[in-house]
Parts: structure tokens; C-alpha cells; sequence
């Protein structure tokens, strides 16, 4: 088993095929949405696959140490940060194509005009523990 | 088996450990052991007593705990007498623990979990589930404000206010898990209200009971948000409003107002109006003034522009909005509704979807959402 993170992005991801925001679309496409969203959930966790969801806030704040005694520097909203993450989801599946497929599944989401909106999303895949057992005899 | 029983006889047995001379954090420890092991062994072998189960075992675990403990010389002493068995607890006991458990010391969060467990009687894993932690942060949680309030004399009279504050947060947030918060909340509630004589804790239960009522109201099959002035009314539950109307009343007839009785008033008014459009909303902004006046919160004033956007029209709901600072959670929500109200779509779409990327959860988010595509829709009709 190995764990993959699937990213979902506010921005900074390729456009998507059928690129039109949500508060564009109709009602019942978006209550088809969110059944697709909540039906693939539930279906990772029956197939024991499941392991993690959350969603993100668009804004936030930069943070860092500002040295001994003195508060942390905060800073932000940047407006020109590239990359915003929009929420994760991370599943625990046997194979890398797997991983992939499951992705395609969910950007397979519908969209505006009940079509799925071919959404790119980023899979990465967990830096795991080492192994007990090596193929290596020096390790 | 009965678990709400179980639970609810949990004080008493913390309490009597307690008397027989048990620490806080250890007797704390032995009545959690003694949860579990009834919960194992209790569906095959249920006993006739609960309670003195509960006791003996929960003294048995103590004694074991004790024991083990060699480097604790000194309560070994404590312990080989065998105590005859304490008096039943007095209500007096539930309440020294709900003070206990909601000790100005402690943090919200660690408060809310010790009250669970202590006085809910639910277990580390229940209420690690029900927060979304993982139990051995949840049980670190717990030793942690165990060890804070260690040094808290049980007698010592607490405060009322941080109790409701703690049992208020337990009913107001998540509902995940396979514990019922809400419920809990009310149960934990509805004992307190009959440890202590307090016109607050009745205002708390009656806030809790007409608020739960909606529940099933409140939500679509798919989880989306339902409004309140469009909920489907008869599925509001009439037997929880009724006691939660009868408790108001009986508190407000005590002339000593706090801010959950008037937060109750306002709920019971919604729950009195058959329609949203016989709602009273005079009088509602009249409570909002007394919630003002008790608490000064921004987020009452808040609720108020709404209330008066319904009373007095939308235009003097946007004034009274225009006095607040509008980077308050949900003001740009409010901004959106009257907007719409007065009838600028255009302005209210905008809104709605902004205020969609400043939601606090996913719920909320998409129920804005949803308002700025149908506001966007009939723009393009």
C-alpha cells in the first residue's frame, strides 16, 4: 500500500477543459456536483482506500521566526502567490496507476452544463517509512 | 445495553471515589476503566445494580492503579483500609464536577474535553472521533487538564458562566463521530439545570432545546443548508419547542435576564411564527437591543441589521450594517441578503460570491454559493 496526496488548487494549476465558476453555474448542477464529490468519498471508504479530506480557505497568511524574543512576522495575503491549494484529499491504494486512476475519476466531477470539468489536479505521493526488510545486504 | 444510563450515573461514581478519599486524576482514570469494562462485559452479563458495578469496579481499578504505583508509597496506606461503602452522591457532588471540569485554568478546548468525560461519561476515543483528533492527542488533552486542575480543592465554589460557555461550545460545534454532540450538550445541560437554581442554565437548556428542535429542518438529504425562512416548518420538532418555551418562561419569570435567556427569546420567537412571514420581528429587534446592551458582541449587532433589515425594511438593515466593521465573519454575507432584499441583484451576486470565499466551513460556502448562481441565473434570463 502506498498513500497519495490528491491536490486540489484555487489557482496555479493548467486551466481546466470546461473552465466556468461555480456561481455561474445552476442549481442543479451544483447539487450534481456535490453528490459526485460526497459518492466518491464513500466509495474510497468502502473500498478501505479512503484515509483523509479537507478543504482549505483561500486566504491565509505568510508566518516566519523573527528571531530570539521577538514575535513571529506575519505577512500576507499575497496577492501574486502563484499557487493556492483549495483542499486535499489522501488515499491509501495499492499501485501508482491506482493513484491515477482515482484522480481522473474526481476531476471527472461535473461541472457547468452537467459536463465534467477536467479539472487538473496534482497527485504526490508519500515519502513513506523505510522498509524493514531491504533488497540490500549493506543497509 | 443502556449507555445513555451509564453515562448519566458517571458523577456519582467519580464522586463517591472521591469520598473515599481518590485524587481527582486517578479516581477520573478508574471510572473511565470501569466505563469501558461495562461496555465490554455489561451486553452479555448486564447487572442489577448499575451503579454499585460501576463503583466496585471502578474502586477495584483504582485500587489496582494504587498499587502498581509502588512509587506512591503513601496512598498505599490510603487504600489497604477497605471503606465501607459512601452515601449515594449528592447533587451537590455533579455540580463541585461540572465547576471542576470548566476551571477558569483550563482552555476552552481542554475544558470541553474533560467535561465530556468526566461529567459525559464518554470515552477518549468517542470524543477524539467526535473532534477530529487522533485519541492519543485527545488523551493527552485530557491528562494535560487533569494535571492543571489537580491542585483545585473540590469545595471550592466554581463559576456558573464558564460551565455554560463550555456546554454551549460542546452543543454548538461538530456532529461528527458517532457521538451526538448536540444531544449530549442538552443532556449534560438539562443536569446541570437540576444540580443549580440558575435562570442562565435554564436560559442555556431552553436556547439548546428550541435551537435542536430545527434540526431536522435544517439541512437538505445532500447536506446543504436550509435557510430558516424557508424550512418546512412541520418538520420542526413540536415537543422539543414546548419545553424549551415552558423552561424560558419560567426562567424569565425570575426577572433576572442574561444573554442565553434572551438568545432563547429570540429562537422561541421563530419557533411561535407558523410562517416566516408572521415572524415578530419587532420584537425580535427588541431582544437584540437587550443582547446588546447585556454583551456588546459585534456578532449580535450583527444579527441585529438583519433583524432590523426584516422589521423595518433593507435600507435600514444596510444602515445599521454601515455602522459595523465589515471585516466581520459573515458581514458579507448580511451585506449580500439585504442587498438582495432591496433589490439590487447585481450587488448581491457580487456579494454572495465573495462572501462564499470568506465562509468559515464548507456548509456555509456553498449555500453562498448557491445564492450567487441563482441570483446570476435570473441576471441572464
Amino acid at each position: 500500500m502506498a498513500k497519495y496526496l490528491l491536490l486540489k488548487h484555487y489557482r496555479g494549476a493548467p486551466a481546466a477543459v470546461n473552465d466556468v465558476p461555480m456561481d455561474q453555474w445552476t442549481q442543479e448542477e451544483i447539487s450534481a456536483h456535490v453528490q459526485y464529490m460526497r459518492d466518491f468519498a464513500d466509495r474510497l471508504e468502502k473500498t478501505g482506500e479512503f484515509v483523509d479530506g479537507q478543504a482549505l480557505a483561500p486566504e491565509g497568511a505568510w508566518v516566519r521566526y523573527d528571531g530570539e524574543g521577538r514575535p513571529p512576522v506575519t505577512d500576507g495575503p499575497f496577492a501574486e502567490t502563484k499557487d493556492v491549494i483549495a483542499g486535499w484529499m489522501v488515499i491509501d491504494v495499492d499501485s501508482y496507476d491506482r493513484a491515477v486512476e482515482l484522480a481522473g475519476e474526481l476531476s471527472a466531477a461535473p461541472g457547468a452544463g452537467g459536463k465534467p470539468i477536467h479539472e487538473w489536479l496534482e497527485l504526490r505521493p508519500f515519502l513513506s517509512a523505510p522498509p524493514t526488510i531491504t533488497e540490500c545486504p549493506h543497509s | 445495553m443502556n449507555e445513555a444510563l451509564l453515562r448519566s450515573l458517571t458523577p456519582s461514581v467519580l464522586a463517591i471515589l472521591g469520598r473515599r478519599g481518590a485524587d481527582f486524576a486517578a479516581a477520573e482514570d478508574a471510572v473511565q476503566d470501569a466505563l469501558v469494562e461495562a461496555v465490554r462485559v455489561w451486553p452479555a452479563d448486564p447487572p442489577r445494580d448499575a451503579k454499585g458495578w460501576l463503583v466496585t469496579v471502578a474502586w477495584r481499578k483504582f485500587l489496582d492503579a494504587t498499587r502498581a504505583d509502588t512509587a506512591r508509597r503513601r496512598r498505599e496506606d490510603l487504600v489497604d483500609e477497605e471503606p465501607a461503602p459512601g452515601p449515594a452522591a449528592a447533587v451537590d457532588d455533579t455540580l463541585q464536577l461540572y465547576f471542576l471540569c470548566a476551571h477558569p485554568s483550563l482552555t476552552p478546548s481542554s475544558a470541553v474535553a474533560l467535561t465530556l468525560r468526566a461529567v459525559g461519561g464518554l470515552t477518549t476515543r468517542q470524543i477524539a472521533q467526535a473532534y477530529l483528533v487522533p485519541e492519543a492527542t485527545m488523551a493527552q488533552r485530557i491528562s494535560r487538564a487533569k494535571r492543571t486542575v489537580s491542585s483545585v480543592r473540590f469545595e471550592q465554589p466554581g463559576d456558573v458562566g464558564t460551565v455554560l460557555r463550555v456546554l454551549y461550545l460542546v452543543f454548538n460545534e461538530g456532529y461528527s463521530g458517532d457521538v451526538d454532540l448536540a444531544a449530549e450538550a442538552i443532556r449534560l445541560t438539562r443536569q446541570l439545570a437540576a444540580a443549580i437554581d440558575h435562570p442562565e442554565v435554564a436560559g442555556l437548556l431552553a436556547l439548546m432545546l428550541l435551537h435542536h428542535a430545527r434540526r431536522a429542518a435544517r439541512t437538505t438529504p445532500d447536506g446543504s443548508l436550509v435557510p430558516l425562512a424557508e424550512q418546512d416548518r412541520g418538520r420542526w420538532d413540536t415537543a422539543s419547542i414546548a419545553e424549551g418555551v415552558g423552561v424560558l418562561q419560567a426562567a424569565l419569570a425570575r426577572d433576572r435576564l442574561g444573554e442565553f435567556q434572551a438568545q432563547a427569546a429570540i429562537a422561541a420567537l421563530h419557533a411561535d411564527a407558523p410562517t416566516a412571514e408572521e415572524t415578530d420581528w419587532v420584537q425580535i429587534v427588541e431582544w437584540y437591543d437587550e443582547l446588546a446592551r447585556l454583551t456588546d458582541s459585534p456578532v449580535v449587532r450583527l444579527n441585529r441589521a438583519v433583524a432590523v433589515g426584516e422589521a423595518d425594511g433593507p435600507r435600514a438593515g444596510l444602515a445599521a450594517l454601515a455602522a459595523l466593521d465589515d471585516s466581520l465573519l459573515r458581514h458579507t454575507a448580511v451585506a449580500a441578503y439585504l442587498h438582495e432584499r432591496d433589490g439590487d441583484l447585481a450587488t448581491a451576486a457580487r456579494l454572495y460570491a465573495e462572501a462564499a470565499r470568506k465562509a468559515p466551513n464548507l456548509a456555509e460556502r456553498d449555500h453562498l454559493t448557491r445564492q450567487a448562481a441563482r441570483l446570476n441565473a435570473r441576471g441572464r434570463d
